[in-house]
């Protein structure tokens, strides 16, 4: 009959709004600034810079070889390589970022970053609330601002963290093993001059 | 006692009246003989002028935490307790916004039409009945008088949207008028029935005509067969001549944006939001007056609480009804919301017009009830079967999704 489905369906919004008031569970908003729904693990906003060690600067992973720059399809990411070499986290001596910085109010958030570090050095942040006053300045991050301690990351990034530094760990042992042949063989040197294959 | 809090309004001004010859005697200043008249003006009209937008300020609010609720949220419930200072943060906005008029606008008409629209949405206070002896203008054609200013509304909203010079208010305009023309004749000839039982067009007569109790139920029209068929066709009529939704084409947010007011803001386009909901009060009023008993209490035991109060509490009542309304049901399409109101709300009315009748002449008894009702259910049975179950409104089948 005419009619019915009108009445089907005040019953079904009023039987919503006597709910709101009787139960907790039929309100599924959350009172933002007061309260916040829990992240996923795998939640990605901006990319930051990895360091290791308690100087954010000294220990960032980046060695400056701007793969990140180049890939970065809107352009966000400013490199400008150092002149001079340090020492990294493998013990080799490297470039380092002289400036780092990544456009928030460009960058779209792809990760295609993070895919081509091969240095583990770059990862996906879950900070949301960058809101600021100003658009330009404001929202261009620079190394000071994107570095961030690979605690933070195992934190917000539990089982992806693990499998990073499961990775870095085979990096490190594969670099030792190298600089203990390399050892060995300018050891060998003084005895012959036959050269060892590295492995 | 009881009496007294139920005339205390009236009381309030006879004695403000009273109060001011008193005080121009003792000044021995002999006023002009149109003033006093003049000032009984005043004083019917200023309680309208401050309680019916009062009553605005509150229905956003409500309206606004009523459809969140229904939505499953909360509503506002940021500004004041609750939320409830809403409204004031809504005027100040509305009121330090910009006005913007377009280049190609016609100025005048353009100022005008929220103007006129508010105007008309005030004027129809005058003949409502609030209470017992709370009229501000006690016409012999009161109906006549509502439905003359009420349908003046039209014009208004045809104002803003040809002086707009917008594509979008063009078409939201026009959709307002073939919706308001149509709809207008299931709004009045709904009222007709009120006015053949009662046999007056005086507002306040056919609340008196309501204000009897026969055993359990009160001789409210609605508690007859074309009393309740005609207040459910007058408070769909009523619906779609305020533009709420299910009717709310004229604004269709998602296709004309906002229609006929789409170039208005600041405080003018508020003016368009406080006539709406004016005359949605107003409506209301008339539906309450017509078909609700008006102020009478709908048990003798329940006199002791005063007319107003009585108007009032069916007034958000009513309210609450639209506002259900308009979080449940879906915007209907233009040829749907034809058909409705030419093949199915306008033939039900006239059917509605012969069942007053009948109740009319068959005299009190059962019969009238077998036979009025009778005409009225098996009417809508009929009217309502080939157009809205017809065989093409089937499960929609997808030919590349599925």
């Amino acid at each position: 009959m005419l009619g019915t489905g009108i009445i089907k369906g005040m019953a079904e919004t009023a039987r919503n709004f006597l709910g709101s008031y009787v139960s907790r569970e039929h309100l599924t908003t959350v009172q933002y600034p007061e309260e916040r729904s829990p992240q996923i693990e795998n939640a990605r906003q901006f990319p930051f810079l990895v360091f290791d060690g308690d100087d954010p600067i000294k220990g960032l992973r980046c060695v400056a070889c701007q793969i990140c720059e180049k890939e970065c399809p809107p352009k966000c990411i400013y490199i400008v390589k150092s002149k001079d070499k340090r020492v990294d986290y493998k013990g080799q001596s490297q470039f380092y970022p002289a400036r780092f910085d990544i456009d928030l109010s460009v960058c779209m958030s792809c990760q295609i970053c993070v895919e081509v570090c091969p240095f583990e050095s770059i990862k996906m942040d879950t900070a949301y609330e960058l809101s600021t006053t100003d658009r330009f300045g404001g929202l261009m991050a620079d190394k000071h601002q994107l570095a961030k301690s690979n605690e933070h990351y195992r934190h917000i990034h539990p089982t992806d963290a693990a499998l990073s530094d499961a990775a870095l760990a085979v990096e490190v042992a594969k670099a030792k093993a190298v600089a203990e042949a390399k050892a060995k063989a300018a050891i060998t040197t003084t005895v012959s001059p036959q050269p060892v294959a590295a492995t | 006692m009881t009496d007294s809090l139920d005339q205390i309004f009236v009381t309030l001004k006879h004695w403000l009246l009273s109060g001011l010859d008193d005080l121009l005697k003792w000044l021995e200043v002999a006023p002009p003989g149109w003033s006093m008249p003049l000032v009984s003006i005043v004083l019917s009209l200023a309680p309208i002028l401050m309680v019916f937008p009062a009553l605005f300020a509150i229905t956003t609010v409500l309206e606004r935490k009523g459809l969140g609720r229904i939505q499953n949220r909360y509503g506002p419930n940021r500004v004041g307790p609750f939320g409830f200072l809403q409204f004031a943060a809504d005027g100040i906005k509305a009121l330090i916004k910009e006005d913007l008029v377009p280049r190609a606008a016609d100025k005048v008409v353009h100022f005008i039409a929220p103007v006129i629209l508010v105007i008309t949405a005030f004027t129809v206070y005058a003949v409502l009945p609030f209470g017992r002896n709370m009229v501000a203008a006690d016409l012999d054609a009161g109906l006549l008088f509502f439905f003359a200013v009420g349908a003046a509304s039209e014009l208004a909203v045809f104002m803003a949207g040809w002086s707009s010079r917008n594509k979008y208010a063009l078409l939201g305009a026009m959709r307002a008028i073939a919706q308001m023309v149509s709809y207008e004749i299931p709004l009045i000839l709904s009222s007709v029935a009120v006015v053949m039982i009662t046999g007056t067009l005086s507002l306040t007569k056919i609340v008196e005509a309501q204000s009897t109790h026969a055993g359990l139920l009160p001789d409210w029209f609605v508690f007859t067969p074309w009393g309740f068929m005609g207040f459910t066709l007058f408070m769909i009529a009523a619906n779609a001549e305020l533009n709420r939704s299910p009717f709310d084409l004229p604004e269709g947010e998602s296709e004309i944006i906002a229609g006929y007011f789409i170039e208005y803001s600041g405080f003018k386009f508020a003016l368009f939001f406080l006539s709406e909901y004016l005359s949605m009060f107003a409506l209301s009023g008339l539906g309450i007056t017509l078909f609700l008993g008006g102020w009478n209490a709908p048990f003798a035991a329940l006199d002791f609480i005063p007319s107003w109060a009585w108007f009032f509490a069916k007034l958000l009542a009513l309210i609450f009804l639209f506002i259900w309304t308009r979080g449940t049901l879906p915007r209907l399409r233009q040829d749907q919301l034809m058909n409705l109101a030419w093949k199915f709300m306008i033939p039900m009315v006239l059917v509605n017009l012969v069942a007053a009748a009948l109740w009319h002449f068959t005299g009190p008894g059962w019969m009238r009830w077998l036979t009025s009702g009778a005409l009225v259910v098996g009417a809508y049975m009929l009217l309502g079967k080939p157009q809205f179950e017809s065989k093409d409104i089937g499960k929609r089948t997808y030919r590349f999704a599925d």
